[in-house]
């Protein structure tokens, strides 16, 4: 047995392994741990192997391949705390990693997804997580960056462990909570609200390990009880984020240059650019970021080498033409089944020629037959001819889950001549041999019944035919800020006309008002570049002072009517791209817009590039965060106001060394590199002051010794003190908040918006540019407050899915959609409102009102079909008769009967 | 995950694949304990998770609260309709759940024998209920696309006493002879074809076929009033044949007086 490395070697494997359970492809390997290849030694499973599938006397190959460009996405690596032996790690048993706890509450991990601690394999009730475990620390060996997804994956872990064990008591040790993700605020109140949690901010160091128990000791401290030292059974390090071990490789090879941090350098204006012409980059190589940025960066990565090698579009691209579909639906059904072995997956277990016996004895199976992997080429060929030869007009394949390979089969049907929803596929891997490896005959048994109800519903099978919808080859971008515009421009820049809208008289959005990042980007000098390419572009036509009066039409072919300074237009474009971004909230709180002191961040922005001398010669500036948000009224982190106040900090003290800048907040969160700039701060003697919601900074303007003063006053944690700040100058840091018009933009497209009235993408990690409606895409503030070159990576996402479906001359929609039978309709409406996706309408007719569907925007979930009571709206391949007929089926007794109905028929 | 993790389960269960827990019909869940299966399990996505914006598995859900008070109703331990919700990632969770509502239903054993009901009755009384699925559906609309916010409002959804009623209360359509003018609205606009007819010949509903949907009483033209909603007292046996051509009272006066 060796380590189990994919389960952080907290399980043994063997030489022979597939790397884990859900790789792709999903097949076994073997590794330098083989006995042959170490030492000439073991040669067993060359025997055992029936298609000799074996060679172990492969060695490395090197492969040329051409390219027009790479796209570079290694990843990251966790935090390794054993090379400095933090906090116990390698001495202490109950001392793991995150990612190793991540394994230990996997299914697929060391205990199958039973949480048990290392040192004696039993359930621990007490667990500490510490935070920040080699991020945020500029000591030797550390990394000075925050990993910025930490804090929220501690949250999951800790939501899990109550999920496994609601006895658990979870203790998180913390700095700031960076809670900064969309919706992450409300899931850190989630796992802090749970019973036998706790958040305790406070540095940690370990006490010892306890010799019985093999516990760990924490020593931390409060403010209410000073230091204090726990026991706990296990202690769960919360790891930061490195770039990949073998970066340095990557540099000499690519050529493209780092930061300092080891992570990609980006081009400032475009963080999908590396230092070298073609060569892109996507994810975390850019710097540390969570799941749904990494898919963001990804899609825009697509989108930057579809611009530079638009020149070289389709070039390569064959097309596929299949055999005339004949028509069959006058015949009785011929069903052929093919049994997979799936190498000794299946056929270990269940015994496949008796349940091929089995099969054709079923009534309307003409053919049985077989077959070591159904999915091989030459077995899938092997089916194709038997449609040919024996006639087959419908296909039943037994063999894994239909999720991987039905497509596969479907196009084996196509290639066959049939339509290819005249096939079906009996799982009897996932769902029988795998889950009954060692219940020989039940299996087999299980096999056949599976198998018999795939017939029967076979039998009811439809041939369905597909959409092909022409799609407009042009985009509608939604706003014209650096989202948009970005958007606008990577889409143009592939050859497609692009009408982009904006609100404004003129272009730049929110944008014209920052002028510099915190990173040192001249904001304005790119905003006036990127207006002037968005102008000089012949494929972008600008509308601006522009509202949307009417939007119509679905994925390939929506029109909308823009009402702009040149009137009025119908525009029918086939992708639109929503880009509206956000708007800032006007504070009522703090004496803003009574005094005219109390300023927001953006207006102080502004006044110090303008050289305002009310700004430049304050002594004391005092910044208040969370201004508008993290409240009640608004859930949500605005993500930017940190490092909007950092930012603006950093130029007041560079104006003026001497000024005393405070920033009054909650949780500092200046995520990522960022985090470098918040040291600096403090480096220059910015002062940090933290306070808690329930006692807030007060405001006061008074006047003492006849001059007006502004005080502000706050608790002082470490001391515990109130401190009195007379600010010269008083800085809100307001909130991002949606703009008000996003209700009816969200209607007219038939898109969703957030619990904050942001736009709601199809899927928070996996579809972070995509809606629920095809078609519709999302970038920038519009989705959730985000710093400029998050936009741009969200902005080009947004272009590459759209250009996935710009660059077809045809979208096509599934045959398994909604349809109604016109005469079973009574008009109840009861199919309407199950529709989320507005797909069904009445429709007058002389019988009256009769529902119809749309079957573009249809999504075949069938929750019409059973609301409906008539049966008149049905849902194509998944009818009554197709479902009932495999629920009879299921039933021996059922079996029996039509085998007697058959014996009669004989007869 | 079960399958690929290798976790073993019973192999008393059979799985059906929907594209949506939601696409699960009252009426499957019915006929499969009418085929004589001991337990029907649904398995849906982890509510307010779904995948796409539609959280059929709330239908779901709704429907089979519904479907359990209906098994109360006629006898059959509700214990045998079980509704999970899970990610796909949670092999371990479905195992345990699968072994363990195939325990439950081994311990209930074969249909019948640990309910109120032995098992004609028990077929006859859920051939009955399937007959009103349709009527269900239309009278409880409402409540079964409604969205449930906590597990206090699951228990409440519906209760004994809604179904009792349900069942009590029953509507059946009749039309009254004396008042059918055959004018064949409400045979041409019938969903299921339940009304015989033709012209001058009185309408008349098929009790068997009639999913009570109603939809003849709101067509029938306000000045016939010929259809009627009856509920609590046996439907009128229909009109005999020969006795359902319709003579105008010209005619009739005309063959008086011959």
């Amino acid at each position: 047995m060796v380590d189990d490395k994919f389960n952080q070697s907290l399980a043994t494997n063997k030489a022979v392994h597939i790397f884990y359970s859900q790789a792709v492809p999903l097949i076994p390997y073997i590794d330098d741990n083989c006995l042959y290849l170490k030492d000439k030694k073991c040669f067993a499973c060359v025997g055992v192997c029936k298609n000799e599938a074996i060679d172990l006397h492969q060695t490395e190959e090197e492969i040329e391949i051409k390219v027009g460009a790479i796209i570079l996405s290694p990843g990251l690596e966790p935090f390794d705390p054993r090379v400095r032996g933090d906090y116990g790690y390698g001495m202490m048993e109950n001392v793991v990693t995150s990612m190793d706890f991540e394994r230990l509450l996997c299914a697929t991990g060391p205990h199958e997804g039973v949480v048990l601690r290392p040192s004696d394999n039993k359930h621990p009730s007490k667990i500490a997580w510490i935070q920040c475990v080699g991020s945020r620390q500029v000591i030797e060996g550390g990394n000075s960056y925050c990993s910025g997804v930490c804090c929220t994956y501690t949250q999951k872990q800790v939501i899990l462990t109550k999920d496994h064990n609601a006895e658990a008591e979870c203790t998180v040790f913390h700095n700031d909570i960076r809670s900064f993700g969309k919706d992450f605020e409300r899931y850190y109140q989630r796992a802090e609200q749970l019973s036998g949690t706790r958040f305790i901010r406070s540095y940690v160091s370990i006490g010892k390990e306890i010799p019985e128990s093999k516990n760990v000791t924490i020593k931390y401290a409060t403010a209410d009880d000073g230091v204090k030292e726990e026991e706990f059974d296990l202690v769960v390090l919360s790891v930061g984020l490195n770039p990949p071990g073998d970066v340095e490789e990557w540099t000499d090879t690519y050529g493209i240059e780092l930061n300092s941090h080891g992570f990609c350098k980006p081009n400032p204006v475009n963080p999908i650019e590396t230092s070298r012409t073609g060569i892109f980059v996507s994810g975390a190589f850019q710097g540390p970021m969570d799941i749904p940025e990494a898919v963001m960066s990804a899609s825009g990565a697509g989108s930057n080498c579809g611009e530079f090698l638009d020149y070289r579009r389709g070039k390569l691209a064959k097309e596929r033409i299949y055999p005339e579909e004949r028509d069959v639906s006058q015949e009785e059904p011929r069903i052929g089944v093919f049994v997979c072995h799936c190498g000794a997956n299946i056929g270990r277990t269940v015994d496949v020629p008796s349940t091929v016996e089995y099969v054709k004895t079923l009534p309307n199976v003409v053919y049985a037959q077989e077959q070591l992997f159904s999915c091989a080429t030459n077995s899938a060929q092997e089916i194709t001819d038997m449609i040919k030869e024996k006639g087959l007009n419908r296909v039943v394949v037994a063999a894994c889950s239909p999720r991987t390979l039905e497509p596969l089969f479907w196009d084996t049907c196509r290639e066959g001549g049939i339509n290819q929803y005249y096939f079906d596929m009996a799982n009897i891997r996932e769902h029988d041999s795998w889950v009954h490896s060692k219940e020989k005959e039940e299996a087999t048994q299980k096999a056949k019944d599976i198998t018999r109800m795939s017939v029967a519903r076979a039998c009811h099978l439809e041939p369905l035919r597909e959409i092909d919808l022409p799609v407009n080859k042009t985009a509608l971008v939604v706003g014209g800020g650096i989202a948009g515009m970005t958007s606008a421009l990577s889409i143009a820049n592939q050859g497609h006309e692009v009408s982009l809208v904006e609100k404004d008289i003129d272009l730049g959005g929110m944008a014209k008002r920052i002028h510099s990042t915190l990173e040192g980007l001249d904001v304005q000098a790119y905003l006036r570049d990127l207006v002037r390419k968005v102008h000089q572009h012949q494929l972008i036509h600008t509308y601006t002072d522009a509202t949307i009066t009417e939007a119509t039409g679905y994925v390939g072919n929506f029109v909308t009517k823009v009402k702009s300074e040149r009137g009025v237009t119908e525009i029918k474009h086939g992708a639109t791209v929503i880009a509206v971004g956000a708007d800032v909230y006007e504070p009522t709180e703090y004496l803003y817009g009574e005094d005219d002191r109390v300023i927001t961040h953006l207006e102080l922005e502004e006044k110090i590039t303008k050289g305002d001398e009310s700004v430049i010669n304050s002594r004391n500036v005092v910044m208040i965060q969370c201004v508008g948000c993290r409240n009640e009224d608004r859930n949500y982190c605005s993500r930017i106001c940190c490092s909007e106040s950092v930012k603006n900090a950093l130029k007041l003290k560079e104006i003026n060394p001497e000024m005393n800048v405070y920033i009054l907040f909650r949780d500092i969160r200046t995520y990522g590199f960022k985090e470098d700039y918040y040291r600096e701060a403090a480096d220059k003697d910015v002062k940090f002051i933290r306070w808690e919601p329930e006692d807030k900074p007060q405001v006061e303007a008074i006047e003492e010794g006849g001059q007006p003063i502004l005080r502000v006053t706050v608790t002082e944690p470490i001391l515990g003190q109130k401190l009195a700040i007379d600010a010269d100058s008083l800085v809100l840091a307001a909130a991002v908040i949606a703009p008000a018009g996003n209700g009816e933009i969200s209607q007219s497209f038939k898109v969703s918006l957030g619990p904050d009235d942001f736009f709601k993408e199809a899927h928070v990690k996996l579809k972070p540019v995509d809606f629920a409606a095809d078609g519709v895409f999302l970038c920038g503030t519009a989705h959730y407050p985000k710093h400029i070159p998050e936009t741009i990576n969200q902005a080009y996402g947004a272009a590459g899915r759209a250009l996935t479906l710009l660059s077809h001359d045809i979208v096509t929609v599934s045959g398994s959609v909604c349809d109604v039978k016109e005469k079973k309709c009574i008009g109840c409406g009861a199919c309407i409102s199950a529709c989320t996706y507005g797909a069904i309408e009445f429709q007058k007719t002389k019988q009256g009102k009769k529902a119809v569907v749309n079957p573009v925007l249809c999504k075949g979930d069938g929750l019409c079909n059973v609301k409906c009571p008539t049966g008149a709206i049905y849902l194509k391949h998944f009818t009554d008769e197709e479902l009932e007929s495999q629920i009879d089926a299921a039933n021996p007794e059922e079996e029996m009967l039509q085998e007697i109905d058959a014996a009669v028929g004989d007869g | 995950m079960a399958g690929v993790s290798r976790l073993q389960y019973t192999t008393d269960i059979k799985l059906i694949r929907v594209m949506c827990s939601g696409r699960v019909d009252l009426e499957f869940i019915l006929r499969a304990f009418s085929n004589g299966m001991d337990g029907v399990f649904i398995g849906g996505c982890r509510l307010n998770e779904c995948n796409y914006v539609t959280h059929g598995n709330y239908d779901a859900l709704n429907m089979v609260l519904l479907c359990r008070k209906i098994m109360e109703h006629i006898g059959l331990n509700p214990e045998r309709l079980r509704i999970e919700f899970m990610t796909s990632g949670e092999g371990l969770l479905l195992t345990e759940v699968i072994n363990d509502f195939g325990k439950k239903v081994e311990a209930l054993g074969p249909l019948g024998k640990d309910d109120d009901i032995d098992g004609d009755e028990l077929k006859s009384k859920l051939e009955e209920v399937r007959k009103l699925v349709p009527y269900i559906k239309i009278v409880k609309r409402e409540k079964l696309a409604s969205r449930l916010e906590n597990e206090e409002e699951y228990d409440g959804l519906f209760t004994r006493e809604e179904i009792d009623e349900l069942f009590r209360d029953v509507v059946s359509y009749y039309i009254d002879p004396d008042k059918c003018t055959a004018c064949g609205i409400c045979f041409r606009q019938c969903p299921v074809d339940a009304i015989e007819g033709a012209k001058k010949q009185i309408h008349v509903i098929d009790q068997g076929k009639c999913i009570k949907c109603g939809t003849c009483l709101e067509v029938c033209p306000p000045r016939f009033s010929a259809v009627k909603e009856i509920s609590g007292e046996p439907v009128p046996p229909p009109i005999p044949e020969e006795k359902r051509t319709i003579i105008k009272k010209s005619e009739k006066r005309a063959v008086g007086n011959a």
